[in-house]
């Protein structure tokens, strides 16, 4: 077959990688254009950009994990044609993920050597553990690698996964949010390490973040995308925090939406949320809500990098996870997401990803658009729950749906898993929202969706709202929030950090506070 | 037929599929679920069948005995009946979890522990007549159940214990449990050497179901099956408890309480798994013994893959695997074969049923979408007619 070439050399030194060109489209969609960009052996590159900007794409291209469309990649000055991770790897380039690929029940030691590319059959472990603690010496983190993975704390995995890298021999360093996952004084020792592995010449670092603290503390070089695009970058000192803000985000008029009609009634608090606190399964992520508010005809949006709590935040409003602490207020009553309740108070629940937290895939549309109305008796929304399950208007109701929200489909029997995105979405807005509302919750309504069904997605909601709603937005699309919002509300580390009207909001301050400037 | 249907139809309303069309793509979503577990039956048939060419055996003749010995005459089709009765209680405690999306294979271990409280109940009752005191003891046997197997959910539910993994160690408990209780407290002194609790006495012993000559628990059986089915298809519990097997996160946003409804029907299933174990007691043995841990609930999870853990189609597959046990007998006569060539077979069934299993939604020909690409045709086609 085809004779693979002897692995190239990999230089004892830092190695400085270029991009020339990087387009990378799926299908139709351009998510990465034209992008060209020289880090220098021995730099720190931080690399910006909100989500979906690119910034994944172009790693995962430099990586070999994509073909790009075109362009190439360099590789010390030279010209490296890396199909595969394993080919990145043999040129001395590695990556670092948000999440650990380590094996949590082996020991350090176990995961490093097993990592390897040319582990033996039988390892002969006196021998591996001298060569270790030969490389270890070496290394300017101190790690015990007798002990299991799954007993170290996040910091001590991080540096694993970094360590586990250079032990592989990567001489340039990707990051992928290293910090996500790390207490500020875990991110700025590990990142401190880094930096002076960088200035010492032995490592270039790439990392992509969106703080911009640490991007100033640490970095030497940024670049920033927006939308698949090189929009700027240069020395970190030149540029202010308002510049790289910008630059990340854009200048993008607000557009006033036309259908918004009327002024949120200030007299009718729909929502109140007050000191609720919860964590999230894995018990890394804490939020704390002091105070929200949203009143009858108001969009509130709550702004947010990803993974900011936004999620525990919807949770605790779904009945998913319960608040350790404080209450949530609907309509002047204790709220729990109980089914009387939210039937009492006329509460709709629009998730992220309808098919995987909105609807039971396998059951039929028509079943799916039950959801909310299978247990009414009749077609009055506030009657009692009944025993009995009517089929037949079950049947009829869907038809009426699928008609009055275009949701295409086969037939109202097929499998909600069998429709695209974008009618899944139309389904799951189609029971919401035909019965009055009080109280909707929306979360990232239109990711993944093209543009024709964002438009009328959006629309909905606005319609929702002029009919008197309450509508609390959680969105990782700044454009969704701006277009939509009465109000903004930023969300960072799990708090409510900064709150703003939606006519007079600045995008530059939104995004220092989503990146952690406060 | 369908291009009959379709002008009319067409000129009243656009975009409404003709009827024909409409019952051909519900045909075809529902043929899906018949054909599937149908040809995995057929084809764990066949591979039985090259197990016994392997063995000297002609398969052919298994399929004779099979038929003789199950179903060829009054008294075989009787056997055969006879042990599909604690089968299709057996597989209730099986299809009413699978709803929820819970695969719960201890119902052994509630059809042991059923039966003996069934036994235990009959000693304080004596007094009573037995019209009163025959269903208190099946009470007895509901409530024991219900608790065990109720337990397994509310483990599932509350604590995230695997329901699978601590359904199948409780019925190894409560075949503990019953060994202890049959051969200590409850047992009857003057049972030697098979030891058994006190017979509950001929008064309270169940007469065989009129004409058909098989006991009650079949008839109950059956009835319990349907009561089943109307809960699951139509009433608002099930349907539920259906969001909540298909997607847990979408029941929680619409508010439904999950927990209590693993709870239910676990404890529900346990109930109608402990009443396989009361018969086995009140209509067969008189008796509570080892004999109760027959293996019935072990079939009864076969039985429940087969009907796809539908209530209705439980009571076919439960005759169907009833007679191919009454006939192991004339298998080992016959065919010189061991008994546990039996168990080989419902192996393989099994096996190939889990294999099927992954065939859903795979065959383009159950499709509805293809029924829908028809249609276009077809309108297509009768528009051309009525040009």
């Amino acid at each position: 077959m085809v004779l693979i070439p002897a692995p190239p050399q990999i230089p004892d030194g830092a190695i400085g990688v270029e991009t020339i060109g990087m387009t990378k489209r799926f299908g139709a969609f351009t998510a990465l254009e034209d992008v060209s960009m020289t880090i220098a052996a021995g730099g720190f590159h931080a690399l910006l950009g909100e989500n979906g900007a690119g910034k994944s794409t172009l790693v995962k291209c430099v990586m070999g994990f994509y073909a790009p469309t075109s362009g190439h990649v360099l590789v010390g000055g030279r010209e490296a044609e890396i199909t595969n991770p394993k080919g990145a790897q043999a040129r001395g380039l590695g990556m670092v993920y948000q999440h650990f690929t380590l094996v949590p029940s082996l020991t350090g030691a176990e995961n490093l050597v097993i990592a390897r590319s040319d582990a033996p059959a039988v390892i002969n472990w006196a021998s591996e553990r001298a060569a270790l603690s030969d490389f270890m010496s070496g290394m300017p983190f101190k790690l015990n690698l007798d002990r299991p993975v799954a007993e170290l704390a996040a910091g001590e995995k991080q540096k694993l996964e970094i360590v586990k890298q250079l032990y592989l021999k990567a001489r340039f360093l990707i990051l992928d949010e290293p910090t996500s996952v790390l207490t500020p004084a875990e991110a700025e020792e590990v990142l401190g390490l880094l930096r002076a592995m960088t200035d010492r010449g032995d490592l270039t670092v790439l990392m992509i973040s969106h703080k911009f603290r640490e991007v100033e503390a640490f970095a030497r070089t940024l670049s920033v995308l927006r939308r698949g695009r090189l929009v700027g970058g240069g020395a970190v000192g030149e540029l202010s925090r308002d510049d790289m803000a910008s630059m990340m985000i854009g200048e993008r008029a607000i557009r006033t939406v036309a259908a918004r009609i009327g002024e949120p009634d200030p007299s009718n608090e729909i929502l109140r949320i007050e000191g609720v606190t919860a964590r999230d399964v894995s018990g890394l992520r804490e939020i704390a809500i002091e105070d929200l508010r949203v009143r009858a005809r108001e969009i509130v949006g709550i702004a947010g990098v990803s993974g900011n709590g936004q999620k525990e935040l919807a949770d605790v409003l779904g009945g998913q996870i319960r608040a350790t602490g404080g209450r949530v207020i609907v309509e002047g009553e204790v709220y729990s997401g109980k089914r009387a309740e939210s039937r009492a108070h006329r509460v709709r629940f629009i998730p992220e990803e309808p098919l995987r937290n909105a609807c039971a895939p396998r059951m039929s549309v028509a079943e799916n658009l039950a959801f909310r109305a299978f247990d009414r008796r009749g077609d009055d929304p506030d009657k009692p729950p009944t025993l009995w399950l009517n089929k037949g208007a079950m049947g009829r109701r869907a038809k009426d749906l699928i008609a009055r929200f275009k949701v295409k489909t086969a037939s109202s029997e097929a499998p909600i898993a069998t429709l695209s995105g974008g009618n899944v979405q139309r389904a799951v807005l189609a029971r919401e929202l035909t019965d009055p509302v009080d109280l909707l919750i929306v979360v990232n309504p239109c990711f993944g969706l093209d543009f024709a069904a964002v438009s009328e997605i959006r629309n909905r909601i606005v319609a929702a709202r002029n009919a008197g709603a309450a509508v609390l937005l959680i969105s990782e699309d700044l454009d969704e929030i701006l277009e939509l919002s009465d109000r903004i509300v930023v969300m960072s580390e799990g708090r409510l950090v900064y709150e703003t009207p939606g006519a007079s909001a600045e995008v530059g301050v939104i995004g220092q506070h989503m990146a952690g400037h406060h | 037929m369908v291009a009959d249907a379709a002008p009319s139809q067409l000129a009243a309303a656009p975009s409404r599929a003709p009827v024909g069309l409409q019952i051909r793509a519900w045909l075809a979503r529902r043929a899906e679920s018949i054909a599937i577990p149908v040809a995995a039956a057929l084809a764990g048939f066949a591979l039985f069948g090259l197990f016994l060419a392997c063995l000297g055996k002609s398969p052919f003749q298994l399929i004779d005995i099979v038929y003789r010995g199950g179903f060829g005459s009054s008294f075989a089709l009787g056997n055969s009946l006879q042990r599909a009765a604690p089968l299709l209680f057996a597989a209730l405690c099986v299809a009413l979890p699978a709803r929820l999306g819970l695969v719960v294979i201890g119902g052994e271990g509630a059809i042991i522990l059923g039966g003996i409280a069934a036994a235990a109940a009959a000693q304080p009752l004596a007094s009573l007549p037995a019209a009163l005191a025959i269903p208190l003891m099946a009470c007895a046997a509901a409530v024991v159940g219900a608790v065990w197997i109720g337990a397994v959910g509310w483990l599932q539910a509350y604590r995230g214990v695997n329901a699978t993994i601590s359904s199948l160690l409780l019925s190894y408990i409560a075949i503990a449990i019953s060994n202890h209780l049959i051969e200590g407290p409850l047992r009857d002194p003057t049972s030697l050497n098979k030891p058994s609790t006190l017979p509950i006495g001929d008064a309270f012993m169940l007469s065989p179901m009129p004409w058909i000559g098989v006991h009650w628990g079949l008839g109950c059986g059956v009835v319990a099956c349907i009561v089943a089915y109307v809960l699951m298809d139509r009433t608002t519990l099930g349907f539920a408890a259906r969001i909540a097997g298909g997607n847990v996160r979408a029941a929680q946003i619409q508010g439904l309480p999950v927990g209590r409804l693993i709870v239910g029907f676990t404890a529900l299933g346990g109930a109608f798994a402990a009443l396989a174990g009361f018969f086995e007691v009140v209509a067969v043995q008189g008796t509570a013994n080892g004999t109760l841990a027959a293996g019935y609930g072990y079939t009864g999870i076969l039985v429940a893959f087969l009907g796809r853990q539908n209530p209705l189609a439980i009571v076919p597959v439960a005759v169907l695997l009833g007679g191919i046990e009454a006939s192991s007998g004339l298998i080992q006569r016959r065919m010189q074969l061991p008994d546990a060539t039996v168990l080989v077979f419902e192996g393989l069934l099994f096996l190939v049923v889990l294999l099927s299993e992954t065939l859903y939604g795979r065959f383009k020909i159950f499709s509805p979408h293809l029924w829908a690409e028809k249609r276009e045709t077809a309108s297509a086609s009768a528009v051309s007619v009525a040009a």
